[in-house]
């Protein structure tokens, strides 16, 4: 199973990635030619937004299963595949990575694991935080949910690959300058799912919040950055700081400052009243 | 050094580099993945062996047997340590949870086994083959069930005594012309940091090294020693980067003691990570509170009798949610009453969340004053301000004590206990001249926008701001660098920039120049990131250590006078101007010193301050709720960074977002856990739930705290905040919601569409 959001090719085929299911509901949806994106692609954005779902009903069904007494032969069955071992070869930020490795092993765990890689971080480990995510060929990817050897063949980047040697990559330099992160776990993937985002916009991918599906290329609004950037969750709360960041790497423009002290000005209006004791 | 008197003028007051909003020191490593979390220092580890934990599947009962068979002949596998080979275990001073199961299981999730093996995989499918037999227990994990029958504590939590009496509160509240009596309710919340608590254990000989994910380093080092019965100078614990902690990272967990436990038994280095779905239900949580508040005033406003009563629940030898705290300090009122009851539950320990006592405290008091200003007629910024006090109530005269069976504590006769400074009514003027209050419809469900629904709210912020004694090393290199040290730990606080802009201010070096190192148990001891006092108490030991260094630097370079300036890399005095790192020959310049403090914080209460304001919308058919707009209005005593103090009041804030709308553990009240134990489940705020936020500071130093004149602000903002939003949608809907949190089933039956 592909649990990655995007599609491999932008044909309007249908592809062996899909269920009978998925293949149906695609044959049924209208076709929206000459609307800036094609099928695949709005689909694939559909998948996108929906994978928090998707993920749950996978997990509920996983939760499901581990309560039912699991058959102790079909548990070694697996146990002796597992140790099979893989031998594959990753393109990890420009460099061929060659690996020996159990094929139950996920690309997070690989890089963080096996390539010293621990940029990429694990936040939950079942596709609902965001912390693992990477580009698999510029696009975004959970890690935690895609198997190390299905991409094989395919380009990987990390965090550790975004910045030109000493030079920050410009979502890093403004993460850092809007203060978008505090406890830092979550950066890797913010500033990696941004970097993808900000090239779905690009390509005309539209959201949920899209007002206008046929503009070639929607406004990236700092709405729309919100509703893209959702499945990326900071605990510490810095996502004002993070919108700011994306919005100033995509427009350019300078993001209000969020906080002030008191002017002169404002305590004079409400000094008239005032009762504070000041020592 | 004693810190027993207001602080003068000193050199912090320069503010050439304290005050200024840098950027975060460590943001080139954070940013670019380089900083090392616990899970990821495998340069000191880097054959280390995978522990997997498998969680009890009952809440309570006893491990009947354990059948480990298949599992240990499973490829990879090195040991598998459970209760039957684990040896003796013992707790920690701080969390009362034991940290492996058996035979008996506490609570829902608790450690039965870890597995160790070459491979994560390996471990991960070993544990699976492990077969446990249970014996359940019936086991209580209601608390309304046993609200009428739950005792007094006999400790207040993190807070003063659980009960607490000013006046004649009953026969002022039978009299009142005016009241309200509501009873509010808050469920069970999770920390959710993004970094899941995480250790790698080292042993050499009869020494432990532990790389793990925890907030304070003593406590950890003193807790891993106690639990495994070793020396506490066998124990060292590092720290240097915490993936959030909010409290649920104190000190030591379960992933540290099998670590540990795990790396003795297989000779080698041993990784541990909590699973994040055991997260919720394995480690410490913000326990649930119901809550009554009585408030009575006269018609114009005045309060005349305040009653909090606070119910929550934990496992045996856990404390209460000191929910009533802010209750105490924050409005005036002749007659008061505070009190907490404790029930024993099954469920998983209940412990500190960031804010513990205040946050659940407020979400029910500030709504509790919406209600009252509604009553009156007046508006709830006039209310609050009506009520603001000077003093610490309750403390001008002894209150009587009437009740034999009163556990409150009593207060010493006088004119009162002051706050050091208290800017409360500034923070509610100054914020609502920002958001434009004089333009909100006090009649609520009256301003629609389309399908949505428009309100606004209004809530106060109280928090402790206490400093804490705490100890830093300062050395001063040949190259003029100057490098600290001290346990401190930086969980997203922004604890190693304050702390380099202190020393940088301090000896007269740019930024650059300083080096700071955190999170080692082995530097001079802080009291971690807790309690809203780390900037405090760390600033304050750093500036206490750059003094020294001072001394030593004019001594080194023969300088001496009242004059002697540090400034641009340089010691001048009178008229000899020498480089830093002059001093530091022929070997480098060291000072520690640790700083503590009189009597200061008995005689001034010291308390942060602030005000939020808020815009809902609530759409008028499904009752879903957005919040659209934020001013908060914070006074903290000297702002060190206003960038960062931004950030955690703004992550103050989105934590109190979550807790209006969406935050709730679900209990099983059959089978005793969390159910919704994973970040799918328990939904906290991402980023389409949170708008832009305007953060405004009072321009405020409090020489009462520290020579810094600073507070804390990491726990203000989420104080009141989940009231403030409550309020706002009371305002757009008409409909006043007291159990949170505010979902859309509480509202759908009630809006008219």
């Amino acid at each position: 199973m592909v649990l990655e959001p995007s599609m491999r090719d932008e044909t309007n085929d249908t592809s062996p990635e899909l269920t009978t299911d998925e293949a149906a509901l695609l044959e049924q949806m209208p076709t929206l030619t000459g609307v800036g994106q094609t099928r695949r692609q709005f689909l694939g954005q559909t998948i996108a937004g929906s994978l928090g779902v998707f993920a749950l009903d996978l997990i509920a069904q996983q939760d499901a299963l581990a309560a039912l007494p699991p058959s102790a032969d079909a548990v070694f069955a697996q146990q002796a595949l597992a140790q099979e071992m893989l031998k594959l070869t990753l393109d990890i930020n420009g460099t061929a990575r060659a690996l020996e490795i159990d094929p139950r092993v996920v690309l997070l765990d690989a890089l963080r694991e096996r390539l010293q890689l621990t940029g990429t971080k694990k936040g939950c480990d079942q596709g609902q935080c965001g912390a693992c995510t990477v580009l698999v060929d510029g696009k975004r990817v959970l890690s935690c949910l895609t198997l190390a050897a299905s991409v094989e063949g395919r380009q990987v980047t990390t965090i550790e690959g975004l910045a030109n040697g000493e030079q920050l990559h410009p979502m890093q330099a403004a993460f850092i300058k809007h203060d978008g992160f505090q406890c830092g776990y979550c950066t890797s993937g913010q500033i990696c799912s941004a970097v993808g985002m900000l090239a779905e916009a690009r390509r005309g991918d539209v959201s949920h919040v899209t007002a206008d599906v046929g503009a070639a290329a929607p406004e990236l609004t700092d709405h729309e950055i919100r509703e893209r950037m959702s499945g990326n969750i900071c605990r510490c709360g810095a996502y004002p700081g993070i919108v700011a960041a994306i919005q100033e790497v995509h427009s350019g423009k300078q993001a209000a400052r969020t906080w002030q002290f008191a002017e002169p000005a404002q305590l004079a209006r409400v000094r008239k009243e005032d009762r504070d004791a000041a020592v | 050094v004693k810190f027993d008197q207001p602080a003068g003028q000193n050199p912090i007051d320069q503010l050439k580099v304290i005050g200024h909003p840098v950027d975060r020191i460590d943001g080139a490593l954070k940013t670019t993945g380089t900083a090392t979390y616990a899970y990821e220092q495998s340069a000191v580890a880097p054959n280390a062996a995978y522990g997997y934990i498998l969680p009890a599947g009952i809440a309570k009962g006893r491990i009947a047997s354990i059948d480990l068979t298949r599992a240990n002949d499973a490829p990879g596998v090195l040991t598998i340590i459970t209760h039957e080979n684990a040896g003796k275990i013992d707790k920690g001073n701080f969390y009362v949870a034991r940290a492996l199961a058996g035979p008996d299981v506490d609570h829902y999730h608790q450690a039965v086994a870890v597995v160790v093996a070459e491979t994560f995989e390996q471990a991960r499918a070993a544990a699976n083959l492990i077969r446990l037999e249970y014996v359940r227990a019936p086991g209580v994990y209601d608390l309304a069930a046993q609200k009428d029958t739950a005792p007094a504590p006999t400790r207040g939590g993190f807070g003063p005594p659980p009960e607490n009496r000013v006046g004649d509160f009953e026969a002022a509240f039978a009299s009142a012309p005016v009241k309200v009596d509501q009873t509010y309710t808050t469920p069970d919340q999770t920390h959710a940091m993004m970094e899941p608590h995480a250790a790698i254990a080292v042993w050499e000989g009869d020494t432990l090294t532990c790389y793990t994910s925890v907030q304070m380093m003593n406590w950890s080092a003193r807790d891993l020693a106690r639990t495994l019965g070793i020396n506490r100078s066998n124990v060292r614990v590092v720290a240097p980067y915490v993936g959030g902690g909010f409290g649920g990272k104190t000190t030591i967990l379960a992933d540290a003691v099998m670590a540990s436990l795990a790396a003795r038994a297989v000779g080698r280095p041993v990784k541990v990570a909590l699973q994040r779905a055991m997260m919720m239900n394995n480690t410490s949580h913000r326990p649930a509170t119901i809550q009554r508040i009585r408030l009575a005033a006269t018609p114009d406003g005045t309060l005349t009798a305040i009653g909090h009563e606070s119910w929550s629940g934990n496992m045996a030898g856990g404390g209460p949610e000191a929910s009533t705290i802010p209750t105490r300090l924050l409005y005036a009122s002749p007659n008061r009453m505070t009190r907490l009851r404790l029930a024993t539950l099954d469920l998983p320990e209940g412990s500190s969340m960031r804010a513990p006592g205040e946050t659940p405290g407020m979400m029910a008091l500030e709504i509790a004053m919406d209600e009252m200003a509604e009553k009156l007629g007046l508006d709830p910024v006039e209310f609050r301000i009506l009520n603001d006090t000077q003093i610490v109530p309750g403390t001008a005269t002894r209150p009587p004590s009437t009740d034999p069976q009163s556990t409150a504590n009593t207060q010493p006769d006088g004119p009162g206990q002051p706050f050091s400074i208290r800017q409360f009514v500034k923070c509610l003027r100054t914020g609502a001249d920002t958001f434009g209050w004089n333009g909100r419809n006090p009649k609520p469900g009256q301003t629609r926008q389309g399908q949505w629904l428009i309100g606004h709210g209004v809530a106060s912020a109280i928090r402790g701001g206490p400093v804490m004694p705490c100890a830093a090393r300062v050395r001063l290199s040949q190259q003029g660098v100057v490098t600290v040290e001290t346990d401190m730990t930086d969980i997203g606080t922004g604890s190693y920039t304050i702390i380099a802009q202190t020393a940088a201010e301090m000896m007269g070096v740019a930024l650059e120049k300083v080096v700071v190192r955190l999170g080692d148990s082995s530097f001079p001891v802080s009291p971690g990131a807790a309690g809203q006092w780390g900037a405090a108490s760390v600033t304050a030991a750093v500036y206490a250590a750059c003094m020294t260094l001072r001394e030593a630097v004019a001594k080194s370079v023969g300088v001496t006078g009242a004059d002697v300036t540090f400034a641009e890399g340089h010691v001048e005095a009178g008229g000899r101007r020498v480089p830093l790192a002059d001093a530091a020959t022929p070997s480098e310049l060291v000072a520690e010193e640790r700083m503590e403090y009189g009597d200061l914080a008995r005689r001034f209460a010291m308390h942060t301050f602030g005000a939020h304001f808020v815009e809902v919308a609530v759409h008028a058919f499904t009752g879903e709720t957005r919040v659209r707009r934020w001013v908060a209005v914070c006074a903290a005593g000297r702002i060190l960074n206003p960038k960062l103090a931004r950030s955690q009041v703004m992550g103050g804030i989105t934590m109190g977002i979550g807790g209006a709308l969406t935050e709730e553990l679900a209990v099983d009240k059959r089978a005793g856990f969390f159910v919704n134990h994973d970040l799918a489940g328990y939904e906290v705020p991402v980023h389409a739930d949170i708008p832009r936020m305007e953060i405004i500071f009072l321009d405020e130093v409090d020489p009462y705290v520290s020579p810094l004149k600073a507070k804390g602000v990491g726990e203000l903002g989420i104080c009141g905040a989940a009231a403030a939003v409550a309020n706002a949608i009371y305002n757009a809907t008409g409909i006043r919601v007291r159990e949170y949190p505010i979902t859309i089933d509480k509202l759908i039956d009630q809006l008219s569409t």
